[in-house]
């Protein structure tokens, strides 16, 4: 039998066991939603890690060092550096005053009906988003990486039965535990992998950094050109790259502290002061993590270089290549099986958070007035939904195809998180006069104006040449009219905007009296939820 | 998942719940204020700080790409060098937040002690 396959399998077989184990133990809506904040810092830390550590970050980051050198490397950068605006602002108030989803600390002061069914919408749509850029991914690296065993479509729908089984039966616990699992494969995997490079180069940084100096490939005309990969400027060029990446660093910076699918990670633990060691865990394997990127990117640019990898899979095969070149099949199996784990454990992730607020917000908070009709009614309603959300996204994975544009889908989710949920959460916690208004305006602007703007750019309008077919061609053929592939910059201020004027056009005295409240609980911890006990 | 387990939903004590009145006492006593005060002094620096140094990377790569390939130690240039350094920045920003946190915690927990105290006593 194939061994990637084999170490595929094997990884399937443990996460399944971790499921089994979980559903034990997951009866009830706090376990099954929050794992029964029972989760240790240092584990959630580890599963923070591994939900920001995704396959965009693993294969695609690689890829884009790889290929673009240094301006790849500002992603890792910006990646680590966003978990300040979590540590700092963030986790702390909002483990304190919420319950399961953002939208309880937004639903404190503010109206919950109209709130939480907007924050569900945004909550959704970001996940939704996210997740099909992972299962398109999934799709087409399994498809590669068992060398034509299985189809694209086969890939999609084990992907995504299995992410069903994990949601619906082991909930929270179980996706974490299968997120750890999967954080500690790649971190061992990264480790070993830069090892392996920097033997290449006899271990010496500057025979190593002498290579990623003089890196020789052929362009897109043909010709042979050597670049030096540490010099700025080969992804972001003039007149609109510099713009384009101060507005990729505002998405960062401030989306990550707005994903659903981080922020409900903050519930599984007992307290906020648990939270905020999860923060600092997580940031510090997610530096090192994207510091390795360093060994991973310029490596594969240098060890095998661009012209070898768009051969043999293209930009997001970088990883597995490397491993492949410098370890042999056994590694390129092994490297190869835990870009597959990271994927399914992501998924999972993004799954979990849209069921959560689709059964917490919506039916239980907006549909039924706050109240579960019958105990155990939000868990069935969430189980249920698991299995919608898996389908769909199934669905419109292989409705899309493996050679289907996905990768501005992360970027929109990075956007929406930014731009709609961001402020809101930020202006709910620190600004006495903000109401509901402004809540539902700030995230309805936030959504459209990125979403609108995404669609306008160059991620999606494009004029291809006729040789660029199917699914790979630019949706609409014609000049982009807004320049940029972030729309952060401008759709991030739309966001505060549209959430300030909305307030200041409208009174509600009932959201400024429950200030204090929300003060209180969110800086003290007074009233929060806790652990459940033994 | 049908059988449910001896650990599962244990019911949760009763949440903290006092009359408004009572919530702005808190939000205007001196501990509270205390606390937020010694909040703000750290978190408001380090958050100007870190947005700053941060932005200064695609700012200065952007805008002054030759500056930034000045080679600064062996291939190493500022470009690289820089951006090395933020990871070092977040993480030294992270751990003295933590420090400052144990001084957030002590003042929150006294607040905390006080005001479930008095609801007992009622």
């Amino acid at each position: 039998m194939n061994v990637s396959l084999a170490m595929f399998l094997g990884f399937i077989a443990v996460t399944l066991g971790i499921t089994y184990w979980a559903s034990k133990r997951s009866a009830g809506a706090n376990a099954y939603f929050a794992a029964g904040r029972q989760i240790k810092g240092w584990q959630n830390g580890i599963a923070v890690a591994g939900d920001y550590m995704s396959a965009a970050s693993f294969l695609g980051i690689a890829g884009i060092i790889a290929f673009q050198g240094y301006d790849g490397f500002l992603f890792s950068v910006g990646w680590l550096v966003a978990y300040l605006t979590v540590l700092l602002v963030i986790a702390e108030p909002l483990r304190n005053a919420g319950k399961y989803t953002m939208a309880d600390v937004l639903a404190y002061r503010l109206k919950p009906r109209p709130v939480r069914a907007m924050a569900s919408l945004s909550t959704v749509t970001v996940s939704t988003f996210y997740m099909i850029a992972q299962m398109v991914g999934a799709g087409a690296l399994v498809k590669l990486l068992l060398g034509g065993k299985i189809t694209y479509n086969q890939a999609v729908i084990s992907v995504g039965i299995l992410m069903i089984v994990y949601v619906v039966f082991g909930g929270m616990l179980a996706t974490t535990w299968v997120q750890i699992t999967k954080a500690i494969l790649l971190m061992a995997g990264t480790i070993l992998l830069s090892i392996l490079v920097m033997a290449h180069f006899h271990f010496s940084f500057g025979e190593f950094f002498g290579a990623v100096g003089h890196v020789t490939y052929h362009d897109a005309k043909g010709q042979e050109v050597v670049k030096d990969f540490l010099q700025p400027g080969l992804r972001y060029k003039p007149p609109y790259g510099p713009l384009d990446l101060i507005s990729l660093g505002l998405a960062l910076i401030f989306g990550t502290a707005g994903l659903p699918h981080i922020l409900v990670r903050f519930y599984t633990v007992p307290d906020a002061k648990t939270a905020r060691h999860s923060v600092v865990w997580a940031m510090v394997l997610i530096g090192s993590f994207y510091i390795m990127t360093t060994f991973l990117g310029f490596g594969a640019a240098t060890v095998i270089g661009p012209d070898f990898i768009k051969t043999h899979g293209g930009t997001n095969m970088s990883a597995p290549l490397l491993a492949q070149a410098l370890a042999g099949n056994i590694f390129f199996a092994f490297i190869s099986a835990i870009a597959f784990a990271t994927i399914l454990a992501v998924v999972a992730e993004l799954t979990i958070s849209a069921t959560t607020s689709f059964s917490h917000d919506l039916w239980t908070n907006v549909i039924h007035n706050g109240v579960e009709r019958k105990a155990g009614e939000e868990v069935l309603v969430a189980r249920i939904s698991a299995f919608v959300v898996g389908a769909v996204a199934i669905a419109i994975a292989i409705v899309l195809g493996p050679t289907a544009n996905v990768a501005f889908l992360v970027a929109l989710a990075f956007a929406v998180a930014a731009s709609a949920n961001l402020p809101v959460i930020v202006l709910s916690i620190f600004w006495r006069r903000f109401n509901t208004a402004g809540a539902v305006s700030g995230l309805a602007v936030g959504l459209l104006a990125s979403i609108g703007l995404i669609l306008v750019s160059p991620s999606l309008m494009a004029i291809d040449p006729p040789t660029v077919t199917g699914a790979a061609r630019h949706l609409i053929q014609a000049k982009a009219w807004f320049p940029l592939e972030n729309p952060g910059i401008l759709s991030i201020p739309a966001g505060f905007l549209g959430a300030i004027i909305g307030t200041l056009l409208s009174r509600e005295p009932a959201s400024q009296d429950k200030f204090n409240e929300l003060l209180v609980r969110s800086n003290t911890g007074l009233g929060a939820e806790r652990a459940s006990s033994h | 998942m049908g059988s449910a387990a001896p650990n599962a939903e244990v019911a949760q004590p009763k949440r903290y719940e006092t009359s408004r009145a009572n919530w702005d006492e808190i939000a205007e006593s001196k501990p509270f204020k205390d606390l937020m005060a010694t909040k703000k002094i750290f978190i408001v620096p380090a958050f100007v700080f870190f947005v700053v140094y941060y932005f200064a990377l695609p700012v200065l790569v952007g805008y002054a790409p030759q500056f930034m390939s000045t080679k600064v130690l062996g291939q190493l240039n500022l470009a690289y060098l820089f951006a090395l350094s933020q990871f070092f920045m977040a993480w030294i920003i992270a751990g003295l937040y933590v420090r400052a946190a144990g001084n957030f915690d002590r003042l929150a927990n006294d607040i905390l002690q006080k005001a479930e105290k008095s609801e007992g006593g009622k």
